[in-house]
């Protein structure tokens, strides 16, 4: 069902833009060998270099982070966790803004591995920090943590941005969180990247759940708390730390479709993050076509989108007390 | 609480009509010594810059005794900038010890409440978008004034959105994390979209700044400030109980969800006059109650003692910022460079315990 409305949502996508494609172009532009005709040229360059990357780009990422997102909120045994609001995202703007400031890169192949390592640092001092001692428990203070993080990094992305303006004018647009404009070249490795943190990721789901069951009992039932929680440090960074890194931070969405997963499954983590890792795609996808469409002929980035939606489901969860005080 | 005191709960009463203070020694001692410090770091702000002045010739000249070119170059140029960072650091030191105190929690500050990223929304689209009603708006009443109206709704809108049979801190706290996501997305969007030469001007204002204060412009912020701390001071001596948890208020005689109510208030008119004043500057209203706190050995956050950590704060990375680093980077910079650190400690003690 999630796969049919995914598959769906990734034809729309492909159709719909500043200039409208018929299902017809679609395939052409997809499948037929290159000719002479000026309009199927047309065509296919929009379809091959524009429409196709960013398809597959809104699906891998939102993959990354919905399954991310789910993960991070079963280690962490918190309702609240979510890649954007932790911090991860701005720890990813940081070594951006200062890549671009030190080394003068222009284009994002360059400074999509400086992303990485800021959006792995970050994720790891914030994951550490949420995980000291008994703190791990309280959604409050990890949210608290992660807000503060992001405040801290973003004045300290400000003073970087102040004083170079070549690097503000980058990161303004990197930071609304967008999947258009990213070729292959930056594509296939964050790909590989997203793989290897999605098979570390499924390895550990049966892990998850003894987790949940508490710490002392996962122990008495044979789990290397330690080790689990390494692999489970590295999937999130790495799924994480990826799709920021191709598409700006996007904030919410692994909350969101965390919960939204939960409620279609119920608490096995087995079923629940392969969910949300749909559930992310769908979401982002539909998001980035929605940004396309309704601010013609310009464009409301996926990121900006995607925050408009899940803070305000963000705050229903709240209103509805999903999130208890531990 | 004083460390000698054998049995505080026999520390001496002073009792002034029907008010009464428990008398701390040490709290009001602390609080004395740091508003000196605060004043020397004031006279010193004022002396630096292109015109260096000592120190003595800065006393002289606020006494009213000094010579022209001294009166002209400290009353008319340095004084609004100092005054203003001495103000909006009071202001933030007191709403970030009323929050921490109505949420009970040591991580809270009024950022969070959306005050912060509703005016920041605010002001970066009234520089970036250019004619028609914005460019009304900002000639008539300033891009503060605006700031301060957009900072002032979203925190109401907040309020209200955690509104459900009272307020609860928790709620409050995520409901407020939420709104600012919102305020930051629309931010982002807005700047993305912008001129660049506007991008550089609104991102001055997104972290806080205290360049180029005006007399009019700090004038508005004392008064406000003077009021709403007499309003606070007012209402504060209902407020020690409030640490204990409702149920305990509630039966030693606070009407806690009324006080609450107008201390929130307070707090989110507070920072709104802050954010108005110098922009959104970090931390100071996080980490000067928790300073204060430590400084003063008291259990809960001292009101009087957090507002003078909080000028102390503001004025001293005022002048750290004018003095020891290269460019003109502003002040929230230095307040997010102490902050960041001191969060991670005060994460690292909530986390042991």
């Amino acid at each position: 069902m999630l796969v049919a409305i995914l598959v769906a949502a990734g034809m729309v996508s492909l159709a719909v833009g500043a200039r409208e494609l018929s299902p017809g172009e679609v395939w052409h532009g997809l499948f037929a060998a290159p000719d002479s005709d000026r309009r199927l040229t047309e065509i296919r360059l929009i379809v091959q270099t524009v429409r196709v990357p960013r398809t597959v780009l809104a699906i891998v990422a939102g993959i990354a982070l919905g399954v991310g997102g789910a993960l991070f909120q079963g280690y962490t045994r918190n309702p609240i966790a979510d890649t954007g609001l932790l911090g991860v995202n701005s720890g990813a703007s940081f070594a951006v803004v200062s890549a671009i400031a030190v080394f003068g890169f222009s284009r994002p192949f360059q400074y999509v591995w400086f992303a990485f390592l800021g959006a792995a640092v970050a994720g790891v001092v914030v994951f550490g920090l949420a995980s000291i001692g008994r703190g791990a428990g309280n959604p409050l203070t990890l949210a608290l943590a992660g807000q503060g993080v992001t405040v801290f990094l973003a004045a300290m992305t400000t003073a970087v941005a102040l004083s170079d303006q070549k690097s503000l004018n980058a990161l303004r647009f990197w930071n609304a969180g967008s999947v258009a404009g990213i070729g292959f070249d930056v594509i296939w490795p964050v790909t590989a990247f997203i793989a290897v943190g999605l098979v570390l990721a499924l390895t550990t789901l049966p892990t998850v759940n003894l987790l949940n069951l508490g710490e002392d009992v996962a122990r008495g039932l044979g789990v290397n708390i330690a080790l689990s929680r390494t692999v489970g440090i590295a999937a999130v960074t790495l799924l994480a730390g990826a799709a920021t890194a191709a598409c700006g931070p996007i904030a919410f969405l692994g909350l969101m479709v965390a919960h939204v997963a939960r409620y279609l499954t119920g608490p096995d983590y087995r079923w629940l993050v392969p969910y949300a890792g749909l559930l992310g795609a769908v979401v982002l996808l539909v998001c980035d076509i929605v940004g396309r469409l309704v601010v013609r002929p310009g464009e409301l980035d996926a990121g900006v989108l995607v925050a408009l939606l899940g803070a305000p489901f963000f705050a229903g969860l709240v209103w509805l007390g999903k999130f208890k005080n531990a | 609480m004083n460390g000698t005191d054998v049995k505080p709960s026999v520390a001496p009463g002073l009792r002034l009509g029907g008010v009464s203070f428990v008398w701390r020694p040490w709290l009001v001692l602390v609080t004395l010594l740091l508003a000196a410090v605060t004043f020397l770091v004031f006279c010193l702000s004022i002396g630096v810059g292109d015109f260096p002045i000592g120190l003595p010739r800065v006393l002289a000249t606020i006494l009213g005794r000094g010579e022209q070119v001294d009166e002209f170059v400290i009353m008319d140029l340095r004084m609004p900038r100092a005054l203003a960072g001495v103000v909006v650091g009071i202001a933030l030191g007191v709403s970030g010890a009323i929050t921490q105190s109505v949420a009970r929690n040591p991580l809270a500050s009024p950022d969070i409440l959306g005050i912060t990223g509703g005016a920041g929304a605010t002001a970066v689209f009234l520089v970036t978008a250019s004619g028609g009603t914005a460019a009304a708006i900002v000639d008539s009443v300033g891009v503060s004034a605006a700031a301060l109206v957009g900072g002032l709704g979203t925190g109401l809108l907040v309020y209200f959105l955690a509104w459900r049979r009272g307020i609860d801190g928790f709620r409050l706290i995520l409901i407020g994390i939420s709104v600012s996501a919102v305020t930051e997305a629309i931010t982002t969007w807005l700047l993305a979209t912008a001129d660049i030469r506007d991008v550089a001007r609104s991102q001055a204002w997104l972290v806080g700044s205290l360049d180029n204060r005006s007399w009019s412009e700090v004038q508005v912020a004392l008064w406000g400030t003077l009021v709403l701390l007499a309003v606070v001071a007012c209402v504060s001596f209902q407020f020690k109980p409030m640490h204990l948890g409702d149920d305990v208020a509630a039966g030693l005689g606070v009407r806690h969800s009324a006080v609450r109510a107008a201390l929130l208030l307070c707090a989110v008119l507070l920072a709104g006059v802050a954010v108005s004043a110098a922009g959104p500057v970090p931390f100071v209203a996080l980490v000067a109650p928790q300073a204060a706190m430590r400084l003063t050995r008291s259990p809960t956050p001292p009101i009087p003692a957090s507002g003078v950590v909080g000028a102390l704060l503001l004025t001293g990375s005022d002048l750290l910022a004018r003095t020891a680093l290269p460019v003109g980077l502003p002040v929230g910079v230095v307040t997010a460079a102490i902050g960041g650190p001191f969060l991670v400690h005060l994460l690292v003690r909530a986390n042991r315990r």
